[in-house]
């Protein structure tokens, strides 16, 4: 199983200028997908068709028990080696393409196909659970990071139960109509429309990122893209999307799937507070900071950013510590709404009952009632 | 006039605004507003345009004598460079708000986001005044270099919110800030000093207050009841050192 990771530090980051908004419904109502579309659509000029996509959570009741695989192909070969790669390695209970619609706005689209999977008890399987103490979804991970890197022309664009991620090159309302998202129900939507200024939008690089259930959407850009990249690197995740975003994807995987950290702490080590305010708190909130800081020093994401995060549990925003990039946050009943204008969330609750603009590098973090999803 | 703004991009509702401007309109009412960016942007008559809903980025950038009022919230940046003329905002508002801002007014009721104030600017009788009647965040009055910033913490959403961030004043080298009930002194920058007002200061203060008071039908009174303090740059000059000793 042990493998030598080829470098891949050559990749150009980008730089973007986007829009992003959200909701979760904690109870678990599901919403259609024209909900979300209006809301991103209200941020039309904050991208410039060069990307937009959307995640989805509690759309595949009836196969929540599996990973939903989505996966795009550049091209046959890509096609023919992942789906035999996936035969090798996964019990596949459904597969099917996923449902697309022509529409002039998209021009020359790769391939989609989704895949509802668990991992077959071969050999390989057996030792990296038996020997290697790997979970379900450090084999998952692998996988997905092995398909990604070593695959041309094929990318997993998610792998989480209950949910799916739909992106691609153009503006987040000509994708939504592309992937038919009106015809799918969610308890969390993201969507994102992109504003790539430094590489050329392509559409692995559209958001969200994800990995597992997590879900990522994020506007600005991290500067510290490249001391991510490499500590990320040393536990396995390598990074193929050509574009920023991705780390934040992982970070938290590896930061709360497998450190153990709560949202909160994850947060923390993502935006943590200057030295001088860390230096001036009360003496048990110093110590911890300043362990995470240290602990993960190179977790911290330097650069402007508004992100959110899903995942199954719930949907959490975050903004970089001096806020240079802008989130407003909105309730209602047993909603949450997050986005880059609250305008956007206007469009879809105009009368909410609380709306504020958080603080840099202060999580906005709302879970899913237990039992519900 | 109305202008219904339903469903408008905003290039089509400023292009009526602006027609409606040339064509001689005193009154403008916009409603249903929701998000259209530039809104009043380098108006240069003294024409009044009432927002109902929440108008856009840049709301009043360039803006040279018109009076926006806003019924709702409002987002970031409003005000840019503007010359003249006044915004009053009923409810809260964004970041960076009076950016480069050398003239009129700004009149937020509750809370602002970041950078309020960044680098405004006065040039002899043209003062630009800002005043946020709740609370606001990092950043508060960045780089000032002339015009008044009032911050009253009277009217939030957010009570259980400290009154102002970190790093108030950072690169203030002008201007005044004036904060009722005082300032946390450990989230203030190096550049700046807190200082009590003069009886001019007074006199000055509550000709700005009145006005506010005015606009959102707030008691005065119950404004001027407690002390405020007054926050001034410690140099006109607070980098002329930072890469080499210039001479005096």
């Amino acid at each position: 199983m042990t493998r030598t990771l080829k470098p891949t530090h050559y990749f150009q980051k980008d730089i973007s200028n986007c829009g992003l908004t959200g909701f979760i419904s904690t109870a678990g109502n599901l919403v259609e997908g024209s909900v979300i579309i209006k809301s991103i659509a209200l941020m039309h000029d904050r991208g410039n068709g060069l990307g937009g996509g959307f995640a989805a959570y509690g759309i595949y009741p009836e196969y929540k028990e599996f990973y939903a695989f989505h996966l795009m192909y550049e091209n046959g070969m890509a096609l023919q080696l992942t789906e035999e790669y996936l035969e090798r390695h996964f019990y596949i209970e459904h597969y099917e393409d996923i449902p697309t619609r022509r529409t002039p706005a998209i021009a020359n689209p790769p391939a989609f196909k989704r895949y509802f999977v668990k991992p077959l008890q071969t050999a390989e399987y057996k030792e990296a659970v038996e020997f290697q103490n790997m979970t379900d979804e450090d084999v998952i991970v692998r996988h997905v990071m092995l398909i990604n890197n070593e695959i041309e022309g094929s990318f997993v664009v998610s792998s989480g139960k209950n949910m799916g991620a739909f992106k691609g090159v153009g503006y987040p309302e000509e994708i939504a109509d592309f992937f038919r998202l009106e015809e799918y129900q969610g308890y969390i939507w993201t969507a994102h429309n992109r504003f790539p200024t430094n590489t050329p939008g392509w559409w692995g690089g559209a958001h969200p990122f994800t990995l597992l259930d997590w879900s990522i959407v994020h506007n600005g850009e991290i500067s510290s893209y490249g001391i991510n990249k490499r500590y990320l690197e040393m536990y396995g995740y390598l990074c193929t999307m050509l574009t920023d975003t991705e780390v934040v994807a992982y970070t938290l995987d590896l930061l709360i799937r497998k450190h153990g950290l709560t949202p909160e702490l994850a947060s923390l080590a993502m935006a943590s507070p200057f030295w001088d305010i860390i230096d001036a708190l009360p003496e048990d909130e110093r110590q911890l900071l300043t362990a995470i800081r240290q602990c993960y020093g190179s977790a911290l994401l330097n650069g402007p950013f508004a992100i959110l995060f899903a995942s199954n549990e719930g949907l959490i925003g975050l903004n970089d510590r001096v806020k240079l990039r802008p989130l407003v946050c909105a309730t209602k009943d047993d909603f949450v709404y997050m986005a880059s204008e609250e305008a956007a969330i206007r469009e879809i609750c105009p009368k909410p009952d609380k709306v504020w603009a958080p603080r840099g590098g202060e999580p906005v973090i709302a879970k899913m009632n237990p039992g519900v999803a | 006039m109305k202008i219904d703004a339903q469903g408008l991009y905003y290039r089509d509702l400023n292009q009526k605004i602006r027609e409606a401007v040339a064509e001689g309109a005193t009154e403008i009412v916009l409603d249903n507003v929701n998000g259209q960016y530039f809104i009043g942007d380098g108006i240069n008559k003294p024409v009044t345009i009432t927002v109902n809903g929440v108008p856009g980025n840049d709301l009043a950038a360039f803006m040279n004598g018109a009076t926006i009022i806003v019924n709702e919230n409002a987002q970031d940046n409003i005000g840019n460079t503007m010359n003249a003329g006044k915004v009053i905002v009923h409810g809260h508002a964004g970041d960076v708000l009076g950016y480069g801002m050398r003239g009129g007014r700004v009149h937020i009721r509750k809370d602002v986001g970041y950078r309020v104030g960044i680098h405004m600017k006065s040039y002899e009788s043209n003062k630009p005044v800002l005043i946020a009647g709740g609370k606001a965040g990092d950043f508060f009055g960045e780089y000032m270099a002339g015009g008044v910033l009032i911050l009253l913490d009277m009217f939030s959403d957010e009570p259980e919110k400290p009154k102002h961030g970190f790093r108030f004043g950072t690169g203030m080298h002008g201007g005044t800030i004036f904060v009722r009930g005082g300032v946390d002194e450990r989230k203030l920058s190096q550049e700046v000093g807190v200082f009590e007002l003069t009886d001019e200061d007074r006199q000055e203060l509550e000709g700005y207050l009145r006005e506010y008071c005015n606009d959102f039908d707030i008691d005065y009174a119950g404004v001027a009841k407690e002390e405020f303090v007054k926050i001034l740059p410690r140099s006109s000059r607070p980098y002329g050192n930072l890469y080499c000793p210039m001479p005096r």
